[in-house]
């Protein structure tokens, strides 16, 4: 296999000439590059690999990205079906196979190490190169808050070709000139008013070629711009919504599994006895690293996992957590892995500089999903058959091909919905032990399902990190930052698992939210290091910008402070002279709050502004004293994503990434002993419950053209704009999180 | 030995140990999988349910222990016929990744049966026992103030 760094260089020429055909690449993407791998049934058709019209069922739309609960199934869906008049109310969407077909072109343009809202036509190109990647490596992957950026114009395109297929088909049925046709709710009118249902026209239309298109104005929108019915809301409210967890197969078994909990270590022996004489275990297979039990159903099946006595063997990690921050901080004494901002000359310090200086922890973190994680496999004749909830369903199917001593094309991923994923279902584990406990049993589904105290204790967690930042005010104005960062990078760890091998070079993401925040500050460095540390990290909702932000905003707050200067009108001043739709959240939470600099005895308020995802977004938040226990009583976070292509679903993402920030900020800490977890379940990692969650309102700006993400943006400003709130009402500032460590919540 | 449980107005014999909790009664061997496992130790209220119209964590009910009649989510209502509280939750878009949400509506719906008007101190006191961490608790008050809004006619 050719190596990443190869194909990058060759496809950067390639890039550079697919730039050139705009928006006629975007059929050209949909109609040719990948077969379609929709397998239509007699008697119906595919038009391209998103849009498929069956007998039964008419048109049928295809949204191949993992929805765990960001709404994403229902806009992709209004992408197809605004170009293809379909009235909502008729619209079907399936996930479908796992296919080259449906790579993400937008993820690997995000490791470019650029700013993102200053990105030069060059950094742009470079960055559609890399997007090359992402095909060639099949990469079908929900992540990075790209689906929209993604799919904005090529579903669009996608409909808008499916739609002009199916008139050319009607025009030669009718003998009339395509101009003189219409399409509407699924139909196309003929020039005497008779409307011909598109899955009369499907057949003859899969014929003809992709036609030219135009993608219809703004104005022109039915679907698209406003808040839309979601497609998976009645089934999620009366619980018909199929997880993976729910899959139910004729003959399946119900597994449970027992992974070593001294993290990556595997097992010196087991004994099995005890567990195989209990009624209802069918097996023990042996995993590896772990045992599972297959049973007649799943408590069983935990009960008699816990009854195998299993001698573990000793992982290599720090013996305990002042070991591991004490290896995440050794790397501040090595060479940089970047330094992607180095403006102006910060070891110059102006006259008159006021000089603050601060160091800041977090720890690291689970997703902790509320769907544990789970798999089902079936290994037969016909090859491997999985059922899942996934982020990454070509990466699956290729491991786990692997696993099995299979060839790719014998393996079938069945993507359900997901019960959270926030990153955790970006990896292959599950998929992988689900695999193995099948091929102990050929013939036999099989699900595996965790236990909660598996999942929290044998996650890719948040890594923990420590920044050191410097900085130095003038009259009222930031004049230095010179910011640090020591984490062990999950993104190598990530890719490495996904692909085999990972990017070298500058890791963007253990400094994003820090290089590209958008600040005018005549000397700004940024420079990243990355800890030697082997504990399983991975994504985790924001990624890099969920420390980052906190530190970054944490430390603008002291900088405000030192300068005597309103936290607000500090940072509004910074960023109106940097980017404009940054000053525009800003502004527009400070009118949403009522901001005014001062607040009553007994109530705090504080601000955070967080670039990521290419989003700009600021959160103001205010806590009151309750005899001295600290409520989050009101929030406010304002956005701009460039499109609200539906403001319902961004509302909700914004509340919800903030709310997910929160929970961490206040309560959320992973530890680990001898490389071993030592919470095991919610009582010992407790998320936000819903009294203490404060009232929250949120305004979507659309400022800037590109569509940018939404599902992650809400998750950074949540810890800094708390602390900063903190401290405004206690005079207390909070260095280290989780902050209930530091101060008491009210409960 | 089996045992007789009713659930959702039909009765069942379920032939498994009786220190079995519900939970799995309902989902591996009833096949009733709206009922979710969160954490197999009351903590999160995905497995909430009806006994007898009390709400119940059914992964802390051993099938020998079930008092009464039970109620699941797809007792409550179906997507063809939505109850009034369903019908809240959808009107208020309420479900992000779903996952907790049959828990939610059964807590909900035992809080507007003993207080037909909840305040919002009273749906902080019923719901509080109930995770989500997709963060949709402040829809959920909202669905929950209008179904109360829509039963009271």
């Amino acid at each position: 296999m050719a190596s990443i760094g190869k194909i990058a260089r060759r496809t950067f020429l390639f890039g550079s000439v697919a730039i050139a055909g705009g928006v006629a690449l975007g059929a050209w993407y949909v109609s040719r590059p990948a077969p379609n791998p929709l397998k239509p049934q007699a008697g119906d058709t595919t038009l391209n690999p998103f849009v498929m019209i069956t007998q039964e069922e008419g048109v049928v739309l295809v949204a191949p990205r993992a929805e765990m609960g960001q709404g994403v199934r229902t806009t992709w869906a209004a992408l197809l079906a605004e170009e293809l008049d379909m009235a909502w109310e008729d619209v079907k969407v399936i996930h479908g196979p796992a296919a080259a077909a449906y790579y993400n072109t937008t993820l690997m343009a995000g490791v470019i190490p650029n700013r993102g809202y200053d990105r030069s036509a060059f950094q742009e190109s470079l960055g559609d190169a890399l997007s090359h990647i992402g095909k060639v490596f099949e990469l079908q992957v929900t992540g990075g808050s790209t689906s929209m950026r993604d799919g904005y114009e090529r579903m669009r395109v996608a409909g808008a070709s499916a739609r002009e297929m199916l008139k050319g088909a009607a025009a030669e049925k009718l003998g009339v000139n395509i101009s003189l046709l219409k399409t509407e709710n699924g139909t196309v009118i003929a020039p005497d008013g008779t409307a011909l249902p598109y899955s009369d026209l499907a057949e003859r239309a899969a014929d003809l070629p992709p036609q030219e298109i135009v993608l219809r104005d703004r104005s022109e929108w039915k679907l698209l711009g406003t808040p839309l019915p979601r497609v998976d809301m009645v089934p999620k409210s009366t619980g018909t919504a199929e997880f993976g967890i729910d899959v139910r197969r004729p003959g399946m078994k119900f597994a449970s599994l027992k992974i070593n909990p001294h993290l990556g270590a595997g097992m010196n022996g087991f004994d099995a006895t005890e567990a195989r004489k209990m009624p209802g275990v069918i097996d023990v297979v042996d995993l590896g690293r772990g045992i599972a039990v297959v049973a007649d159903n799943t408590w069983l099946a935990m009960q008699a996992a816990e009854a195998v006595e299993i001698d573990w063997a000793a992982a290599e990690h720090p013996a305990d957590m002042a070991g591991i921050m004490d290896r995440i901080a050794d790397a501040f004494a090595t060479e940089p892995n970047s330094t992607m901002r180095d403006d102006g000359d910060v070891d110059v310090l102006p006259d008159g500089a006021t000089v603050v200086e601060a160091e800041y922890t977090v720890p690291f973190l689970s997703h902790a999903t509320m769907e544990p994680m789970n798999a089902t496999a079936l290994i037969d004749g016909k090859g491997l058959t999985l059922w899942c909830g996934n982020q990454i369903p070509t990466i699956i199917r290729d491991r786990c091909a692997e696993t099995a001593g299979l060839d790719s094309d014998r393996v079938e991923v069945h993507t359900t919905y997901m019960g959270g994923g926030f990153g955790r279902r970006g990896e292959i584990d599950f998929s992988q032990y689900a695999t193995m406990v099948a091929m102990a049993l050929p013939g036999t589904p099989v699900q595996v399902t965790w236990s909660r105290e598996e999942d929290l204790t044998h996650d890719f967690y948040r890594p923990g990190a420590i920044a050191r930042m410097r900085g130095a005010v003038n009259s009222g104005q930031a004049s230095v930052l010179d910011a640090q960062i020591a984490v062990p990078s999950c993104a190598q760890q990530a890719l490495g698992r996904w692909m085999g091998s990972s990017l070298g070079g500058p890791d963007q993401v253990a400094v994003e939210g820090l290089h590209n925040a958008p600040y005018a500050i005549p000397s700004f460095r940024t420079r990243g290091y990355l800890a030697d540390l082997t504990l399983p990290i991975g994504f985790w909702r924001s990624v890099g910008n969920s420390h980052n932000g906190f530190f970054m905003e944490s430390f603008i707050d002291e900088m405000a402070h030192a300068a005597a200067a309103d936290p607000l009108a500090f940072r509004l001043e910074m960023a109106a002279r940097e980017w404009e739709p940054g000053a525009a959240v800003l502004s527009a939470v400070k009118e949403m709050s009522g901001w005014t600099g001062t607040t009553p005895e007994g109530v705090g308020r504080g601000v955070a502004f967080c670039y990521s995802f290419e989003t700009p977004v600021a959160t103001v938040i205010e806590v009151t004293d309750e005899d001295g226990a600290i409520r989050l009583n009101r929030a406010w976070t304002a956005c701009d994503v460039g499109v609200a292509l539906d403001p319902s679903i961004i509302e909700a993402q914004m509340i919800g990434g903030l709310i997910y920030g929160l929970s961490a900020a206040m309560n959320e800490e992973i530890t680990f002993t001898d490389g071993a977890v030592d919470q095991q379940n919610f009582p010992d990692y407790e998320p936000l419950r819903h009294h203490m969650a404060p009232r929250i309102e949120v305004q979507i700006l659309e400022g800037k053209s590109e569509v940018t993400g939404v599902g992650e943006p809400g998750t950074p400003p949540a810890a800094p704009a708390l602390a900063n709130a903190i401290f405004d009402l206690t005079g207390q500032r909070i260095r280290t999180l989780p902050l209930r460590k530091s101060v008491d919540f009210w409960i | 030995m089996a045992t007789e449980i009713s659930v959702n107005g039909t009765t069942h014999s379920v032939d498994l140990p009786e220190d079995v909790p519900l939970l799995w009664v309902l989902r591996d061997a009833l096949d009733l999988t709206g009922t979710k496992y969160g954490c197999g130790v009351a903590a999160c209220g995905a497995c909430t349910v009806h006994i007898d119209g009390e709400a119940v964590r059914s992964c802390q009910v051993s099938l020998a222990d079930v008092w009464g009649d039970i109620t699941t989510i797809e007792g409550v209502g179906t997507p063809d016929a939505l109850s009034v509280l369903q019908q809240a939750w959808v009107d208020h878009q309420v479900a992000q990744c779903g996952y907790c949400q049959s828990g939610q509506i059964m807590q909900a719906a035992a809080l507007l049966a003993e207080i037909p008007a909840p305040t919002d101190d009273d749906i902080d006191q019923a719901m509080q026992g109930n995770l989500c961490r997709c963060g949709t608790y402040p829809r959920i008050r909202a669905a929950i103030h209008s179904a109360a809004k829509t039963m009271e006619g």
